[in-house]
């Protein structure tokens, strides 16, 4: 049996009780006896040490917040014992611990929901002024075009451009596949299955191929921004670009912005071509359309305006995207959560953003008479 | 002293006093550090003694901050054996093969605090890790009398790490360190980026802690100061090895180069005078 922490009371000739610790007072064993020691009763005269095998500042605090509570002095202290105790009585204030102020819960509920209306409120003025901000540094750019960072948006149209094509071909192929037999399922029980064509590819290039891809950039580059320029701003780089005279809204925030507007009706169209693909491929596997009867059918029956439809909403939600990832990074104040919960708003931000507008265009254009 | 106290923990026992791991808390033989064909370390070897502050020295670049991850199983040596409190670090399979985690606290230059947590609870981490039977009650006045120990007032407890200094920080961050009563302590350049005033009373922290706890302190610094004030013995990082340790009038009396450029540059100087004034030199140097 391994030596443990314990206590014992003892009764002197003249009926003091003196309280004895035993064994090792150290942070490992205490643990399992504090309890019972904060269950005592007193009065004792003495907390003795003698018995005690070693001792660290745990166990020497206990001992002397006992002979505090008891307002016992400590005897047969081992001279390293002294030490400790000398330590924490050096330090040990008497305070009592300091309690963070805890409101009653019909005054915290209300302050929470007061909180984040407020905050709704505020944040509104701030994507407003970020926006503002947005505005100046274009203006200052178009009058110093030298000052544009040609080299800042080829990477950046590179790093959320070029390197997303494979993921989103991937996705777009397999969604052309699901739409293409989904929409044959149920237009073989009219007999109009040729309408698969229609189908695809009006789907895809008005509705699905901007919108996926929309989505796929929010998760994909929306949360890099906010999670780049949140770090940035932790590591305090953004106030060293401001010390030096750089803009931190022209050196990061315009390319990224850039980038986004220009790739994302370019990754729309492809997103769509890969959809028709994918369609044409299953419709060849599955329907019996030759794939280039497909395609060539394809020209036919989608209007030219169907293609403008899904280019115009290409940089808005490019700059949805874009416009919430910064501003939420650039918001990030205190610590690396803030980084995590910066960035999942964004993502959130952007995708319902890009979907209440994506239904907002949906109508518009069918009054303008693109339906 | 030979009865074990790991009661409920999954901590190593200490080894048996006058053991060669007793005497030696660290002991580093032929290491080898290398990022691919960069080669930081060769044939490095380095004892720490029990009960003394070593104080490591070196150029930037030569490799201190990793000799120090290396020790505590950070960075994973290409050859040589690493033994830390008698149990090898460099054989380690994974981190649970580390069993003397609890031995040991280490102060990493940025303070490296969690950042989302408070000051106390920061120090009630490795506490809440090792110790779980520990009652919150026990738990928070043990974070409380380390953070004063270490220097804070009794305010600092329940503040976060972003609303404090930088003294402060490194402050918090040695209570951290303290939290399990280590017998080693690890301290990464603790007092760059202080004011004087400030890394003066750190330093004398450090040092009346270590008598006051008995620990076995392995120190990395530039400051020249520190060196004279509170270091047992100096060992010297370059030419990828350690080449020399001693006290500073030992490693003076070398003809090294770099050890003569060290001490006796400008601040060498300085340093010196400023602890023949305090009379430090005399008081802290090793007997051995």
């Amino acid at each position: 049996m391994r030596a443990a922490a314990d206590f014992i009371t003892e009764t002197d000739a003249d009926g003091r009780a003196a309280l004895v610790l035993t064994g090792p007072l150290t942070v490992s064993a205490l643990g399992s006896i504090d309890r019972r020691l904060r269950a005592l009763d007193g009065p004792f005269a003495a907390i003795d040490l003698a018995r005690a095998s070693r001792i660290d500042t745990v166990g020497a605090w206990t001992a002397w917040s006992l002979s505090q509570r008891f307002a016992a002095p400590i005897t047969g202290a081992s001279p390293e014992a002294e030490r400790l105790i000398g330590a924490i009585r050096a330090v040990d204030d008497n305070t009592a611990p300091v309690e963070p102020l805890r409101l009653p819960v019909y005054l915290r509920v209300p302050e929470h929901v007061g909180l984040v209306v407020s905050g709704l409120g505020q944040g509104m003025l701030f994507v407003l002024g970020f926006l503002g901000q947005i505005v100046l540094a274009s203006g200052v750019l178009l009058r110093h075009p030298g000052r544009f960072r040609l080299r800042a948006l080829v990477h950046q149209m590179e790093l959320m451009g070029v390197n997303a094509l494979a993921i989103i071909g991937l996705m777009s192929f397999l969604v052309g596949i699901v739409i293409a037999q989904q929409g044959a399922v149920q237009l073989r029980q009219f007999g109009a299955e040729i309408y698969t064509v229609n189908l695809v590819g009006r789907l895809s290039l008005r509705e699905l191929g901007i919108l996926m891809t929309a989505i796929m950039v929010a998760g994909r580059s929306g949360s890099a921004f906010a999670a780049q320029l949140g770090t940035m701003k932790l590591t305090e780089e953004i106030d060293a670009m401001r010390t030096i005279g750089v803009s931190p809204i022209e050196a990061l925030v315009i390319p990224r912005l850039l980038a986004t507007m220009l790739m994302m009706p370019l990754l729309g169209i492809y997103s769509a071509a890969i959809g028709i693909i994918g369609g044409a491929a299953l419709s060849a596997l599955t329907l019996g359309i030759p794939f280039f009867t497909f395609l060539a059918r394809i020209q036919e029956v989608v209007p030219l305006h169907d293609v403008w439809v899904g280019l115009i909403k290409g940089p808005v939600f490019g700059l949805i995207v874009a416009t919430s990832g910064c501003y939420q990074g650039l918001q990030v104040r205190s610590n690396a959560e803030e980084v995590g919960t910066r960035t999942t708003a964004a993502v959130v931000m952007a995708i319902f953003m890009v979907i209440v507008l994506d239904a907002f265009f949906a109508v518009f254009f069918s009054e303008i008479g693109w339906g | 002293m030979t009865e074990s106290d790991g009661l409920l923990t999954a901590c190593a026992v200490p080894p048996p006093p006058g053991s060669e791991a007793d005497l030696f808390p660290i002991r580093v033989r032929g290491l080898k550090n290398a990022f691919g064909p960069h080669v930081v370390h060769e044939n490095l070897d380095l004892d720490v003694r029990r009960g003394e502050i070593l104080g490591v020295v070196g150029g930037s670049g030569t490799g201190k901050s990793v000799l120090m991850r290396a020790i505590i199983g950070l960075q994973i040596p290409e050859e040589g054996t690493i033994e830390v409190l008698g149990s090898p670090i460099t054989d380690a399979r994974d981190d649970d093969d580390i069993d003397i985690r609890c031995r040991w606290g280490i102060l990493f230059q940025g303070g490296a605090l969690f950042s989302t947590l408070t000051v106390a609870e920061n120090v009630e981490v490795p506490l809440r890790e090792f110790y779980p039977e520990i009652t919150d009650e026990l738990r928070h006045e043990i974070a409380r009398y380390k953070v004063l120990l270490s220097g804070l007032p009794a305010e600092a407890t329940s503040k976060y790490p972003s609303e404090l200094s930088g003294g402060m920080r490194k402050r918090a961050g040695l209570a951290r360190a303290l939290a399990l009563d280590p017998e080693l302590l690890f301290l990464d350049e603790p007092t760059a980026g202080l004011d004087p005033i400030g890394a003066a009373g750190f330093d004398q922290l450090i040092r009346s802690l270590q008598q006051t706890l008995g620990l076995t302190v392995f120190l990395i610094t530039h400051d020249l100061d520190t060196l004279y004030e509170i270091c047992d013995r100096v060992a010297v990082l370059a030419d990828k090895r350690v080449i020399a340790v001693g006290t500073i009038p030992e490693l003076i009396a070398t003809d090294h180069p770099w050890i003569k450029s060290y001490f006796n540059g400008p601040r060498g100087r300085a340093a010196m005078a400023a602890a023949e004034r305090n009379g430090a030199l005399g008081t802290s140097g090793d007997q051995a």
